[in-house]
């Protein structure tokens, strides 16, 4: 398998060190990395998963909004973030894998390498309270 | 593909009786094969490098790993930049920002020196590289950014199956993550992968790496560990530090592999060093 770019490994190891949830995709969407915070919300284990593809991460959780709706891959903020390679924002819930309901908060962003690569994109989440 | 050191010494040239086996001058290697002569970095290496350059040469092919002054500081006292026969091309990493020439006119210019870029009597022509691949001749040229602070590439040199790999500034540990266990986390790996020759950052002994993480730089035991990761057949262990002598030297190597069974060959850099990669 090839290695990855400097810079994915570079966030990846930030990612790590963070005690605030964080997912690392890459440009296709891919689910590289999610640490340990993010462990803690999903209910999975990164060491047992491993990554995943976009279709597989952006249903597994069921995110849906205020009213029960379901949330279309394409509304997500990583989601947008990958197809846009522009930051994004939003509030949402998701079914974690112990089945609770979770009110989560995400930013989004695209990491550009230098001089004008797309690498990847990176999420933060923060479990807010019910809106 | 020869190979010849002309400097491995880290950060400043360090001159003296007790560095007269690896040598005082900073980074420089140069690589010849068939037409085709390259040289890695500019550091203070390249002064003699230039006066023992074949007159025959016509073009040489400067690539720099970065721009840090221990890898750049010889560039003014090379001998063909200001020779009109002989073209020099000048190769560095991209930033987001600033065109390389520019970052290289800082450079060639008072008060850090009195000739500019501008009057040398041939331009070199500047080449800005990424994650390149390109041919010199008949080598093939690779580049990747790697872990050191500041845009700076490592280099992989391919010529009749033969491959160099050149990483003289490089951080394993905080460009890897569960080092050296995941290759395909860890940078620098698609450079030296398989190499018959690496040359490598080992500035550190493990105990001085604690107190400087973050500096750009590895320690003797991330560097051999990384060449057994990378399956090298040799490692050159390079980027000494300027206060380092011969024997120290010879000690850090000694105290680094003496319970370690391996598979390659490990050694310290001399200056003068030549190698035949075939």
């Amino acid at each position: 398998m090839p290695a990855q770019p400097l810079e994915l490994i570079l966030a990846r190891q930030f990612g790590d060190s963070l005690g605030m949830p964080c997912f690392l995709v890459d440009p296709e969407g891919n689910l590289l990395f999610y640490n340990e915070a993010a462990e803690t919300i999903f209910g999975l284990k990164f060491g047992e998963t491993g990554g995943m593809r976009v279709e597989e991460w952006a249903t597994v959780f069921t995110p849906t909004d205020s009213e029960g709706n379901p949330i279309i891959p394409e509304d997500l903020p990583l989601v947008k973030t990958i197809s846009t390679k522009s930051p994004a924002f939003g509030s949402f819930y998701i079914d974690s894998l112990k089945g609770d309901r979770i009110h989560i908060t995400v930013s989004s962003f695209p990491i550009m390498g230098r001089p004008d690569r797309v690498l990847g994109s990176m999420a933060m989440f923060w479990k807010t309270e019910d809106a | 593909m020869k190979v010849k050191v002309w400097g491995c010494r880290g950060s400043l040239p360090a001159p003296g009786p007790e560095n007269k086996i690896y040598g005082g001058n900073t980074s420089c290697i140069q690589v010849m094969h068939g037409e085709a002569c390259i040289i890695l970095d500019g550091g203070s290496g390249i002064l003699r490098l230039g006066k023992y350059l074949s007159p025959e040469i016509t073009e040489v092919h400067v690539l720099l790993s970065h721009l840090h002054m221990d890898h750049t500081m010889g560039l003014g006292f090379f001998a063909p930049l200001y020779n009109p026969k002989i073209t020099v091309h000048l190769y560095g990493p991209s930033t987001s920002n600033e065109p390389l020439v520019n970052r290289l006119r800082r450079y060639f210019s008072p008060p850090l020196f009195p000739v500019r870029l501008s009057e040398l009597p041939r331009h070199p022509i500047i080449h800005e590289l990424n994650t390149s691949e390109f041919k010199i001749g008949d080598v093939t040229v690779k580049s990747d950014y790697i872990c050191h602070p500041g845009p700076t590439l490592g280099y992989r040199l391919t010529a009749n199956k033969s491959v160099l790999a050149y990483l003289p500034d490089h951080e394993l540990q905080m460009g890897s993550v569960n080092f050296p266990n995941d290759p395909e986390w860890t940078s620098g790996f698609e450079i030296a992968n398989g190499a018959d020759l690496l040359l490598h950052d080992a500035a550190y002994t493990s105990k001085e790496y604690v107190s400087k993480i973050g500096w750009g730089h590895s320690s003797i035991r991330d560097a051999i560990a990384f060449g057994k990761m990378c399956k090298v057949k040799k490692l050159a262990l390079f980027h000494h530090e300027p206060i380092r002598s011969d024997e120290q030297l010879d000690q850090m190597l000694l105290d680094s592999t003496q319970n370690l069974k391996l598979n390659f060959e490990v050694e310290i850099c001399a200056e003068g060093k030549t190698y035949d990669l075939g």
